[in-house]
């Protein structure tokens, strides 16, 4: 018996080599055998077959018009003919030739566009149908010269990494506040993130619906989140309930993405001639973003954390913007943008939990709860500051 | 520029022969002939929105009285300096409009450019002397403009290029782009007031295409 043992377990091993692999055998006989058969061809009725195109970039330049397209039809399909603004227009195509489903390709259009103005490019493929897209405000698309980055980070600061150092000035002030100050302080924080949390799963949503649909934005946008969430608990609590400056840094790390996407869409506002981007504006993010620094003091007032720990909280809260203005503006598709978006909100409802969770021990101790007047207070102010403020910043 | 009239393919305004690129120079160089009321504009493309943002003009030649022998008298009532033209009030008008949100539909529709600038400025018109309208359109995007006089009736010479109308007592004529003709009628039996012009597409009018003449006793 004892000689049988390893081959006895050899055969088991084979055995459930077989049973994982017959349905995958199973599987590859059925496609095979669809292809080949095709029992769907009474389906067929002789309607062409559904195009789609999504436009993903538009690039302008001395030399004319750029669009990234990217195909999503049920078959290859071929650019015939381009308008531009009603008018046919030569263009080059690279790759050039049909384009497999999900592929993308560059259109190069020598057309003399006019800063302001609104263009309109349309595609039609060689069965007749057409797609268009449009050019609202034509400005020369941003390209990454050094003055240019360097104008750019310059936005990035005034909107990220000002307002959040300007935030964390109130340090001092919270250090003496009671505990219902504290109470007041901690909810202001949740009312903050809980309006970040809306303003970016709707802004992801937003992206997300612009994408190609191959894409599934609103799924990939939901599940990032779900996923971010999941892996941000999950590494917060390794080392148990997060407190003071570990949890400080995961609130600065949340605002950080969601400043990355406020980069993003005011690079591709600037890329896209959508915003005059105004002083106006830029002050508008600075004022809207203030609340960002005191949140982010809010768990380490009992502490007392060195000076380096402030900076590196501002800059990783605040720094993600100038990155984002970078990447916004070079116009790259919305999927990645819905993307980062669905990744902040992940990390912002991380935030939410944590600092809650850091509340509700804390007030355990000192006997508050989430209805006392100052906490709901703190909670109504920090959603109606971020609200108000946030009139500024939508245009 | 390309001219509309009778001269040679070197000269005719178009990609290939005489378009001219910025700080380029080009002499368009040919007779004036036919005699008439013209339309002049660019012919670079994207052509549609060169014309509608008002690459255009009009040009009139003058008949030669000499060369009419039979209308000597109605050629020289054209001709700029004589006695004669002296007596005419005349003006010219180009029907345009303007697309401002790059939507391919006028948002504003004019003689000469400012809408309604005629109707809240009338053109003074003694009641005693002829008119004489040098009329063009350069209207983008709809098929027609059209000319309509109120209370009045007038004669038409299309395209300007005989000395008899074409047409004879109308109040209303149309013109697809680029289409123009000369009109002539008087309010000399009229009581002094104001009268008013405008294209009968009501749309046109309420757009801005409506003017008054204000008819005075001279």
């Amino acid at each position: 018996m004892t000689e049988l043992a390893p081959s006895s377990n050899a055969s088991s091993g084979l055995r459930r080599f077989f049973w994982l692999l017959a349905p995958l055998l199973v599987l590859a006989i059925a496609i095979a055998w669809i292809a080949a058969a095709d029992p769907l061809r009474s389906f067929n009725n002789g309607a062409p077959p559904v195009e789609a195109i999504t436009f993903e970039r538009t690039v302008l330049n001395d030399g004319g018009i750029r669009v990234q397209i990217r195909a999503g039809g049920s078959e290859d399909m071929t650019v015939a003919q381009l308008q531009v603004d009603e008018a046919y227009w030569s263009f080059s195509m690279a790759p050039a030739g049909p384009l497999a489903r999900g592929s993308t390709a560059w259109i190069d259009i020598p057309y003399p566009w006019v800063l302001g103005e609104a263009h309109r490019v349309k595609l039609v493929t060689n069965t007749g149908a057409t797609f268009e897209h449009e050019i609202a405000v034509a400005v020369p698309t941003p390209v990454a010269t050094q003055g240019q980055l360097l104008q750019q980070a310059i936005v990035g600061a005034i909107v990220g990494i000002l307002p959040v150092a300007i935030g964390l000035m109130f340090y001092p002030a919270m250090r003496n506040m009671g505990t219902s100050g504290m109470g007041f302080v901690l909810a202001l924080t949740v009312g903050l993130l809980a309006f970040l949390l809306v303003d970016m799963t709707f802004e992801a949503l937003e992206l997300a619906a612009e994408s190609a649909p191959l894409f599934q934005g609103p799924a990939m946008v939901i599940l990032a989140a779900l996923a971010t969430f999941l892996i941000l608990m999950g590494i917060s609590r390794r080392g148990g309930r997060p407190e003071g400056l570990a949890l400080a840094f995961y609130i600065a790390f949340g605002i950080g993405l969601h400043n990355f996407g406020e980069g993003l869409a005011i690079g591709a506002a600037f890329a896209a001639g959508s915003a005059g981007l105004g002083t106006f504006l830029v002050l508008g993010f600075a004022i809207h973003n203030v609340t960002e620094g005191i949140g982010i003091a809010a768990p380490i007032v009992r502490q007392k954390p060195p000076l380096w720990a402030f900076v590196a909280l501002t800059l990783v809260a605040g720094a993600p913007a100038v990155l984002g203005m970078w990447i916004g503006s070079l116009a790259y598709g919305t999927q990645w943008s819905a993307l980062a978006l669905g990744v902040g909100a992940g990390a912002i409802l991380q935030v939410i939990v944590e600092v809650t969770a850091f509340f509700l021990r804390g007030s355990g101790r000192q006997g508050q709860s989430w209805l006392s007047p100052p906490v709901l207070s703190g909670f109504l102010t920090g959603v109606a500051f971020m609200y108000v403020t946030a009139a500024l910043i939508k245009v | 520029m390309h001219f509309h009239g009778i001269h040679s393919w070197r000269m005719d305004g178009v990609p290939g022969s005489g378009l001219i690129n910025p700080g380029e120079e080009f002499v368009y160089e040919f007779d004036a002939k036919p005699f008439g009321c013209h339309l002049y504009h660019c012919h670079a493309f994207p052509l549609k929105r060169h014309m509608h943002k008002g690459m255009y003009g009009a040009f009139v030649i003058d008949p030669d009285p000499d060369l009419h022998p039979e209308y000597a008298d109605v050629a020289r009532s054209r001709l700029l300096g004589t006695p004669e033209n002296a007596r005419w009030q005349e003006l010219v008008m180009v029907m345009n409009a303007f697309d401002t949100n790059f939507d391919n539909e006028n948002e504003f529709y004019a003689v000469n450019t400012i809408a309604n600038a005629y109707s809240q400025k009338p053109i003074r018109i003694e009641k005693s002397r002829p008119v004489r309208i040098y009329l063009v359109n350069a209207t983008e995007f709809d098929p027609i403009n059209s000319f309509h006089l109120h209370a009045n009736f007038f004669n038409y010479f299309d395209t300007g290029t005989t000395l008899t109308p074409t047409l004879r007592t109308v109040d209303l004529i149309m013109q697809c782009q680029a289409q123009r003709g000369i009109l002539e009628f008087s309010y000399t039996d009229h009581e002094a007031g104001m009268y008013m012009f405008h294209a009968h597409q009501s749309e046109f009018t309420e757009l801005g295409w409506m003017g008054m003449f204000d008819i005075v006793e001279a």
